[in-house]
């Protein structure tokens, strides 16, 4: 034989995730695929091509607006949605901030966390069965751990001490009615392997990706953009008086809530920069970028065990 | 498909096991540190935890133990996935753990793994675990294994205590029948013989962990296979304004043996129908033919019908249907499994009811010996006989993993409780 008998190893986590939207697909009656506009998301919207072209989706998208998400990535989002012909849902952590079910301890406290609430009322508002995400377990050591299939109990608990055996690629979604499943097709993707799918796929991505100058200042160290306008015309991360106004040239490496993701400082304005810039870099996508998973050693660990993606 | 602009090995996929403290989980953090996977904040995060308990190194350990239980505790409770990439071949690893108790999360994580590599403290030589990990690696078809014999620093790094245990090795996998195996020693801690070779084995002159990894064959398996195709999901997408879409009826799922062409002949079971393919799809894209492991769409010529949980082979190469099964099974649950339920199968994408027939033996994994038994418990490997309410297309695990494995569903609380292989 002069075939190539094994994958690339990007055409085989391909395969890999497009096996488990189908299996989500055939055993769940009910799913949904989570979708922020991010990157990692964009992959997932790729694969659910791959994986159910010429048909239509199996699952509607949704995405949990905090409300803090850059107007860029938000209009990206619902482009994306468009241009493929699929349902978008969108929730709010504002409406179950009206609703008295999301309440901040303080006006600027990150709405991040949050998004577990608005979630679960989501799934419990469409009868959700299964959740499609995009985590990935080389982002945190706590994902690390996680199933591709993650049984989640009716408040949407993990409990990693007692999580369901997961053997070769026969996954096990069942639950009962009010639990739910997440399921992550990427958990074995890494940082660089999403870009390098990026530009493999010639996918396209929100601007703010790619290094572009913004107005942002020094917080304890850190890279905070400020004065960022949102779509519902206020300004996200006031700057403080007597904080100096920098404008530099960055990149993010992820989209989050803009109130915890900061960007990195880069040059980096295409895809094949940025695959050069991550295979160099000394700083982890969350460890850079992320203002909310350093305040505890176990932080994403008890957020997932509260109902967090 | 994009031609990679360096030579790509592909994937390979190991874990790490053996006994409790032998240094699995510092194994791997010493590999992805010297492989310059961790990144400057990750060991910051590390080295600060490690100071807080009071450590007078960085424990690389605290790189795989990410649950809070684990890192009070020290041990590793459930697998771990890590990856690094050496520019040429991606590695996916997984940590297992070495507690008895945990034993059924080390079966996980073997049961994706084409390499295990198998610790064994230089000061206490072969283990009960030793043993049963290995015979576990074997049961569960694991082609290569490395034996890595860790802490040498604190064997004097001795060629002949490393001598001395590997003969040890050899005549317990000649009673057990492993038969590809290699022989390496380490320091884990100190980073002796994982990527770089460090000054302290210049008796040992094979290759380092890290050249045996490289070389390892990625993929899953060595030797032809016949054609399985088990159909995940069916593709109607029933538009009739679309000519071309009107009648596409595309059967999807994910080879787990063999290849395919269009125009090869093939058959549907269970009804035995025959066709052949019109089409071979990713995404709607036609491509000519497709390999083990890859996710596509089969299109046939003729209209059959088929739905989740059939399976498309080679006319040539049609399976037995089966209606009862022989089979090692590891039980998984707390509870024992109980002669009188009736519990879920789940095969491929085939489901079916199943009761257990017979336990023909238990395999007590200290001894290895095949003894009687009448009930299993969590953690116990035996041999058993199912009774099956719907047929299945199953070939010898040895022969095929993808269509030789299955998994036991409690139907009640929905649990995996056992994973099986046919023999
Ligand atoms: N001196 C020495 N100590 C080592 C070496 N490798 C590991 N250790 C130490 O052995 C202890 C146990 O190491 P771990 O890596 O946690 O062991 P493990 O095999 O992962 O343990 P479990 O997962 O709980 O079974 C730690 O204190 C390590 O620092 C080595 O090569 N030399
Ligand atoms: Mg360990």
């Amino acid at each position: 034989m002069n075939q190539r008998t094994t994958l690339t190893h990007l055409d085989w986590l391909e395969a890999e995730a497009i096996h488990i939207m189908r299996e989500v697909a055939g055993q769940c009656s009910n799913p949904v695929l989570l979708f922020s506009g991010g990157k990692d998301s964009l992959c997932l919207l790729r694969l659910a091509e791959k994986a159910f072209r010429p048909g239509k989706f199996p699952f509607p998208l949704m995405h949990i607006d905090t409300g803090h998400n850059y107007i860029e990535v938000v209009n990206f989002r619902d482009q994306r949605a468009a241009e493929l012909g699929e349902r978008l849902i969108v929730r709010s952590v504002e409406d179950s901030m009206k609703r008295g079910t999301v309440v901040l301890k303080h006006e600027g406290e990150s709405r991040n966390k949050h998004q577990s609430v608005t979630l679960l009322e989501a799934i419990e508002e469409f009868g959700f069965d299964a959740c499609i995400g995009g985590a990935r377990r080389d982002e945190e050591k706590a994902r690390a751990k996680e199933r591709i299939f993650s049984f989640r109990d009716e408040f949407g608990q993990w409990d990693p001490k007692n999580q369901r055996p997961e053997l070769w690629s026969l996954y096990n979604a069942r639950s009962h009615k009010g639990e739910n499943i997440r399921a992550f097709p990427i958990s074995n993707w890494t940082e660089m392997d999403v870009w390098q799918y990026i530009e493999r796929e010639g996918l396209e991505l929100p601007s703010i990706y790619f290094a572009h100058t913004r107005p942002i200042v020094m917080r304890q160290g850190a890279i905070v953009p400020v004065n960022v306008p949102l779509v519902s015309g206020e300004v996200a991360n006031p700057s403080r008086p007597g904080e100096e106004i920098i404008d530099l040239q960055v990149r993010f490496r992820t989209v989050g809530d803009i109130s915890c993701t900061a960007p990195v400082e880069s040059d980096a304005d295409n895809v094949s920069k940025i695959v050069l810039e991550t295979a160099t870099t000394t700083i982890t996508e969350r460890g850079a970028t992320r203002l909310d998973d350093q305040t505890s050693d176990a932080s994403m660990e008890q957020r997932k065990k509260e109902g967090y993606f | 498909m994009t031609t990679p602009q360096i030579e790509d090995h592909g994937l390979l996929r190991f874990l790490t096991c053996g006994s409790v403290d032998d240094g699995k989980s510092t194994l791997i953090g010493r590999l992805l540190f010297d492989t310059k996977t961790i990144l400057a904040d990750t060991l910051s995060a590390i080295t600060r935890t490690s100071e807080k308990r009071g450590m007078g190194a960085v424990d690389l350990s605290l790189l795989t133990d990410g649950l809070q239980a684990e890192r009070e505790q020290g041990i590793t409770i459930d697998v771990a996935y890590r990856y690094f990439s050496t520019g040429t071949r991606k590695y996916i690893i997984a940590d297992a753990p070495g507690h008895e108790q945990y034993t059924r999360n080390m079966v996980t994580a073997a049961s994706t793994a084409n390499l295990a590599i198998i610790l064994i403290d230089a000061r206490k030589g072969v283990l009960t675990q030793t043993r049963r990990h290995s015979k576990l690696a074997a049961l569960v078809g694991i082609p290569h294994l490395i034996v890595a014999i860790n802490k040498m620093d604190l064997a004097d790094y001795s060629q002949e205590t490393y001598e001395r245990i590997k003969g040890e090795y050899l005549e317990f996998a000649a009673k057990v029948g492993i038969e590809d195996v290699r022989f390496i020693p380490l320091s884990a801690l100190n980073g002796d013989m994982i990527v770089d070779r460090g000054d302290n084995l210049n008796w040992y002159e094979g290759p380092t962990l890290l050249e045996m990894l490289e070389v390892a064959p990625a993929a899953h398996t060595e030797h032809t296979e016949k054609f399985r195709f088990p159909v995940q999901y069916v593709c109607r997408p029933q538009d009739s304004a679309n000519p071309d879409l009107h009648d596409y009826r595309g059967f999807m799922g994910r080879i787990e043996a063999g290849t395919i062409k269009v125009g090869d002949a093939v058959t549907v079971l269970p009804n035995g129908l025959t066709s052949t393919v019109k089409a071979i799809q990713i995404g709607g894209v036609d491509i000519p033919e497709a390999i083990t492991e890859q996710s596509i769409t089969i299109l046939l010529a003729d209209e059959i019908d088929t739905s989740r949980g059939d399976m498309i082979v080679k006319s040539s190469e049609v399976p037995a249907a089966v209606k009862q099964i022989e089979a090692t099974v590891c039980w998984m649950a707390e509870a024992p499994m109980d002669r009188n339920r009736t519990y879920l199968i789940r095969h491929t994408t085939r489901d079916s009811k199943a009761k257990l027939a017979a336990i023909d033996h238990r395999l007590d994994v200290n001894t290895l010996e095949k003894v009687p038994a009448e009930k299993l418990a969590m953690n116990d490997i035996a041999q058993v006989t199912f009774k099956l309410a719907q047929p299945l297309f199953a070939d010898p695990y040895l022969e095929n993993r993808g269509t030789g494995a299955f998994i036991i569903i409690d139907e009640s609380s929905n649990n995996t409780v056992g994973a099986g292989m046919i023999l």
